[in-house]
């Protein structure tokens, strides 16, 4: 639970903080020329990144009680550490790749043209990494399904399971976003649609790598 | 208006019902007094609370209802007021959570003197286990658990062997001795709770849980499961005996250890003493146990050899037919009686083991889909077939007499049968039997018992 | 980054115009429509419970005397009661229907940000619903676990629905999880984002600030429900042990290994404290809101109230484990844990105190509204009165699993949010359909549900400290129980015979009064907040008309002195606001 707590305990902590300090010293009761002023937007940012941004704020907090639910468990006495199979590196190197592809399209995306080349070169790029290492992902299952480790094995297998399963299906719902802006690019929609949606994307992959690379490091210290 | 007189009848109704309420704590029979210490400081700390802001809210309400002309008061927040209340309220829950915690402090320090006993949960039932001479106890483990081995133990572990297992739902505690329940589950949670020891605790599979308490008082105290633990989570009660040390121990030396029952299993019968000692019984039950209607005896054969031996030793020991209307009972109590010793009873169970299963002829017809939806309670314990479940102390119903089990059945319902303290098995039943609203809808679950 | 908000909303609302009458009324991407879809639902399933409630107490009341009844509906009925309460109907009331109709007409905002996520949210939740009403007619029936699911019972021998009636629960519950991010997602970023202009957030209705909160934590702690949901379908369906141990059911061994059922339990507590605040909160700003208006005085100590809604948010993440303190966990987490909860009363004592202080020096009007403020006030003090036994790990020994929870619980987060709920729907009732209510009725059905409720309740506490315990089918005979504790047990069923009987008086009234009920003015109490500001009574699609409105002010200038009106709408510049002498408007008339 310690690891649920210190997230929660950040979370909370920051919006509180920020909240208080929307509040403190405020008396809203005197007239006020100056806030009469404000635009009713307390953040200079889109909806759709305040919305993801909530978004990430939800999954971490799924997969920060996952990772609180594999450290309490660990205690019982049934657990046998996992050999983690090896084609688990590679895949954490496609997806590392397949965030820096992201990273280089919006970087182009700011810069040049909708229905640039580039753009959707790195798009590509992204989306086939990430692509690999679903596949990477499935092929792990694979390896320990052949070695006799299925889900009811123990609960160290159980818990690969799951992790790899919860984040896959992060990153499914990532690569249909991927999809929807590699179409509007080939719509030639407006620029800021396109920019919007990749700038989210790379937040969104960054957050995935993350998220991987956190629960893959918990499972091979442990 | 009438919401203020409302409010001020409701505080005034709470105060008076709290003076005058019958229901209240049971009187304390353990060494937790310092519990009902804390409950009262906090009820005089939030009785004060109550009292004043309702009536505050009231008074407010009668003086500033509104009136043609009457304007409210602009008036948006009063720093002084908010932290004096703030201070107030704070000093108010440090005095209510201070002795809180002192108290709980020696809850969790278990006094190194104190006497280790075993409490075994299953659905729906108590058992215990007792250390023995030695003071520990042997290993455990669920994966051990059988039919034979109800506890669990491992039978190689030498520590294990002077433990006493005590297969009842009654437990002895010495007086004034300060004791430490070590608290397992074999199925799902449960939670052993005495309402005059105060103190309660869950029972979790897979672990040992604990709790310490000293008896205070002689008496018979009610054991109740209080953490649902399934259908007939109600029903299952214990009791927990407050005795003198000396009575203490003699109800200890009454029990075998482990190593004495693992002699005793090992017992034969002898068939030629089994047969003359049945012939009493073939009187009324037939040469084969068939039973036999005119004579108001049931079929036996085929019946479980523990739930056999489980009657008659309630016949033995009066728990069962004494009541003054089971007048078959009252019959077939002097006939147990002619089982002197555990040998007997050895060789007459053995003997109608012997005796070939052939179902009993069926006498009883009902709406059998009626009585099919009623039984689906009934199979949580007896089984789908009605096969019964030894580890859920329910017997077979299946090809056994059906006029016998409708009599039973009556017999539960009523209290006839069940009532008697120490019968807490037949307790459970009539918990079960009184769902039964008429006899239409015993005479249907009997037809339904029937067809299996 | 400069993106213009308010000319890109105004902007994407005259595409979709609702025509049909099924993009008006049933695909509907409006908050109001969805909010009464919401809000709609949520009380038809609600009524549900509700009679399942009245079933358990038939039995309880009188034992064995309905055929309907016998042990395993009992559990079922026990399960399938506290589930929908909790998470089916007051979740989803206060966040999808109060949330969705007030968050944007309070903020000054057109709708939602994301109108069609929002109705997806609407209709998964309808989802749920169907999958959770599915499991009372699969084989097997519903689970009877209890609403709190342990394992191993849940799953194991001895307990009704562990087939396909727990999944089915489990799978309710996801979708359900789905729908709430959805909506979740919506009301933050509404709240943060589409305010209107000079709305900052200390000039916002505490309405909106208890919802906010409120969906912060159900975003926050809803995952731990997922968590553990995903969790026991794959105990139950491919043969993990998260969270099932070695054991025996009915006499035989199961395959699990050493899972931890307290596991379960820290899971599911931490998504289950915070739920009991997801309900509070919004429950504390809208009847602060209501108090305010009808006590034509500002609420008192705004700031105060604030915070302490913030606190409680932050401090209802650490007291989950108060639910275990017989768990069998360390039982020296009790100490941090009974230290945490008692904390948490200092923030709510004050919220208390400032309702009542609203009150002082007012100049109250005791409509139906508010009258249900007032017995919210109550039955509140009372049921935090009585958390203080419970969460007070020492107390918590002999009244834990006791009749005591039972009412205490009801109490403070069943009768105090559901006459929180009668009162807003009271009060913004004629904003909603344009119509007046029935004050005659409204005030029987205050007074049948208030004493009714505390009638049900107050003598339960005493069942409670005699011992009686909670979830037993029939309490049969103890040594400890007098004869007169089964009195009061068919007195307390009665009691709560006629309690929900008296609710039929509520959809009477509802019935009638949008039939034929008087053409409700517009702003008919004389409140300050935008809602209540629009250009047409109910609001039309897109709420404001022309132009959105540009606030001045915060949502509480009641009697503001020197002002000819006892109130000052927040869309009143300081130059424009009447002067005169003072009238005292009464809006009875």
């Amino acid at each position: 639970m310690t690891i649920t707590l210190i997230f929660l305990a950040c979370i909370m902590a920051t919006v509180i903080f920020w909240l208080l300090r929307q509040t403190f010293n405020i008396q809203p009761w005197v007239s006020d020329e100056v806030a009469d002023e404000v635009t009713g937007m307390s953040l200079d940012l889109k909806p759709q990144a305040i919305a993801l941004t909530t978004f990430m704020a939800v999954a971490t907090s799924l997969f920060a009680l996952f990772a609180s639910a594999y450290s309490l468990r660990m205690e019982m006495p049934d657990w046998r550490p996992l050999n983690e199979p090896m084609i688990l590196w590679i895949n954490s190197f496609f997806l590392v790749l397949a965030s820096i592809a992201y990273q280089w399209s919006r970087a182009k995306v700011a810069s040049t043209d909708i229905g640039s080349k580039k753009l959707v070169i790195g798009l590509g790029i992204a989306g086939v990494f990430s692509i690999l290492f679903i596949f990477g992902q499935l092929s792990a299952w694979q390896e320990l399904n052949s070695k006799g480790l299925y889900v009811s094995s123990n609960p160290a297998v159980a818990f690969f399971y799951v992790f790899t399963a919860m984040h896959g299906i992060h990153l499914l719902g990532g690569l249909y976003v991927w999809a929807r802006s590699l179409a509007k690019i080939y719509q030639n929609q407006d620029l800021r649609i396109v920019r919007t949606s990749v700038e989210l994307c790379t937040i969104y992959w960054h957050f995935m790598l993350l998220v991987w690379l956190l629960l893959f490091g918990l499972m091979i210290a442990t | 208006m009438p919401i203020a007189i409302a409010l001020i009848l409701l505080v005034v109704g709470s105060v008076i019902f709290h003076l005058v309420s019958p229901w209240w704590f049971t009187p304390l029979a353990s060494n937790w007094g310092a519990i009902d210490d804390t409950i009262d400081l906090t009820f005089w700390v939030t009785g004060f609370v109550f009292v004043a802001v309702n009536l505050f809210m009231a008074y407010a309400v009668i003086k500033y209802r509104t009136e043609p002309g009457k304007k409210a008061k602009y008036d948006p927040e009063n720093h002084k007021l908010e932290k004096w209340l703030t201070i107030f309220t704070s000093i108010g829950i440090v005095a209510m959570l201070a002795p809180g915690l002192l108290v709980w402090g020696r809850f969790v320090d278990v006094p190194e003197n104190a006497m280790q006993v075993e409490v075994l949960a299953q659905q729906w039932h108590w058992s215990y286990r007792l250390p023995g001479e030695d003071g520990e106890f042997g290993n455990v483990s669920a994966k051990l658990i059988t039919d034979e081995n109800p506890f669990g133990m491992d039978y190689d572990d030498p520590v294990g062997q002077d433990d006493i297992l005590i297969s009842s739902p009654e437990l002895h505690l010495p007086l004034n001795v300060p004791v430490n329940l070590n608290l397992r589950a074999k199925d799902v949670l449960h939670n052993f709770t005495v309402a005059e020891f105060r103190v309660k605790m869950d029972m979790v599979p897979g672990m040992v849980t604990s709790l310490w308490f000293t008896p205070t008082k002689l008496g018979r105290y009610d054991l109740l499961c209080e953490e649902l633990c399934g259908i007939a989570h109600h029903a299952m009660r214990g009791a927990v005996i407050v005795d003198e040390v000396q009575d203490f121990e003699n109800w200890v030396a009454s029990h075998p250890t482990l190593n004495d029952t693992q002699v005793r299993m090992a017992y034969d019968a002898d068939p030629g003493a089994a047969a003359s000692q049945y012939a009493v019984c073939a009187a009324c039950h037939g040469q084969q146990g068939e039973g036999m209607v005119v004579l108001n005896a049931p079929k036996i054969s085929g019946q479980s050899e523990w739930y056999l031996r489980k009657q008659l030793e309630n016949y033995k020991n009066g728990v069962r037919g004494t009541h003054k209307d089971d007048v078959y009972g009252q019959q077939m109590a002097p006939m147990s009686m002619t089982l002197f010793n555990d040998e007997a009873m050895d060789n007459v169970i053995s003997h109608i083991q012997s005796f070939p299963d052939n179902p009993a002829p069926k006498s009883i017809t009902g709406d059998i889909e009626k009585g099919k939806e009623t039984y689906a309670v009934c199979a949580y314990c007896h089984g789908q077939q009605g096969e019964g479940i030894k580890a859920m102390n329910a017997p077979r119903m299946s090809g056994m007499t059906d006029w016998y089990l409708e009599r039973q059945l009556q017999n539960f319902k009523k209290g006839i049968r069940g009532q008697h303290p120490e019968d807490y098995y037949g307790k459970q039943m009539g918990f079960m039997a009184r769902i039964l609203q008429d006899d239409k809808k015993i005479r249907d679950l009997v037809a339904y018992m029937n067809t299996f | 980054m400069s993106y213009v908000a308010l000319v890109d909303r105004d902007h994407e609302q005259d595409h979709h115009d609702p025509d049909t009458f099924l993009t008006k009324y049933v695909w509907s991407q409006d908050h109001k429509v969805i909010a009464i879809q919401y809000g709609g639902l949520a009380i038809l399933v609600g009524v549900v419970a509700l009679v399942l409630s009245v079933l358990m107490r038939l039995q309880l009341g009188f034992p064995n005397e309905f055929a309907l009844i016998n042990p395993e509906s009992y559990y079922q009925f026990v399960t399938m009661h506290g589930m929908i309460m909790v998470v089916y109907l007051l979740t989803a009331l206060f966040l999808g229907g109060f949330g969705n109709y007030l968050i944007p007409l309070m903020c000054g905002s057109r709708d939602m940000v994301f109108p069609f996520l929002n109705m997806l949210s609407v209709w998964v939740y309808f989802l749920s619903v169907i999958i959770l009403i599915a499991s009372f007619f699969v084989p097997g029936g519903a689970t009877g676990a209890g609403w709190t699911l342990y394992p191993p019972q849940s799953l194991s021998g001895g307990t009704p629905g562990t087939d396909m009636g727990i999944i089915l629960m489990l799978v309710s519950l996801g979708v359900f999880i789905v729908a709430a991010t959805m909506g979740g997602l919506n009301y933050v970023t509404t709240v943060l984002q589409y305010r209107c202009k000079g709305m900052t957030l200390m000039r916002l209705p505490l309405s909106v600030w208890g919802i906010f909160t409120a969906t912060i934590l159900a975003l926050l702690a809803f995952p731990a429900l997922l968590v553990s949901a995903i969790m026991m379908i794959l105990d139950h369906s491919v043969g993990t042990s998260f969270f099932m141990p070695a054991m025996i059911s009915e006499g035989q061994q199961l395959s699990y290994n050493d899972g931890s059922p307290i596991l379960f339990q820290h899971l599911f507590w931490f998504f289950g404290h915070p739920e009991v605040y997801i309900v509070a909160l919004p429950a504390f700003g809208l009847v602060s809101d209501v108090l305010a208006t009808h006590a034509r005085k500002n609420i008192f100590g705004y700031r105060m109230m604030v915070w302490a809604i913030l606190a409680i948010g932050g401090l209802s993440f650490i007291v989950w484990a108060h639910h275990m303190y017989v768990s069998g966990m360390n039982p020296y987490f009790g100490f941090f844990f009974a230290t945490t909860t008692l904390i948490i009363a200092v923030p709510t004592a004050l919220k208390v105190y400032n309702w009542v202080l609203t009150l002082w020096q007012g100049n109250i009007h005791l409509r139906v509204p508010m009258l249900f403020a007032i017995g919210f006030i109550f039955t509140f003090i009372h049921g935090g009165l009585t958390g203080l036994f419970l969460g007070n790990v020492t107390i918590d020994l002999p009244l834990s699993d006791t009749y005591f929870v039972v009412a205490h619980f009801h109490m403070v987060m069943g009768v105090s949010p559901v006459l929180v709920v009668f009162a807003s729907i009271y009060h913004w009732f004629p904003l909603m359909s344009g119509k007046m209510f029935n004050e005659t009725l409204g005030k029987w059905h205050f007074w049948l549900t208030f004493l009714g409720a505390y009638a049900v309740y107050l003598p339960m506490h005493y069942l409670g400290f005699q011992g009686v315990p909670r979830r037993y089918f029939s309490l049969g005979t103890t040594d400890f129980l007098p004869e007169s504790a089964h009195t009061l047990n068919a007195s307390i069923t009665i009691s709560a015979i006629i309690l929900a009987l008296a609710q039929l008086l509520f959809f009477i009234n509802i019935f009638i009064s949008l039939r034929n009920g008087k053409k409700a003015k517009p702003n008919c109490w004389g409140a300050t907040s935008l809602e209540w500001l629009t250009p047409d009574t109910p609001p039309k699609h897109g709420n404001w008309g022309h132009d959105l409105p540009e606030v001045h002010r915060w949502a509480y200038d009641y009697s503001v002195p020197g002002q000819s009106q006892d109130f000052t709408p927040q869309t009143v510049p300081a130059s424009e606001v009447p002067v005169g002498r003072d009238h005292g408007v009464d809006h009875d008339t």
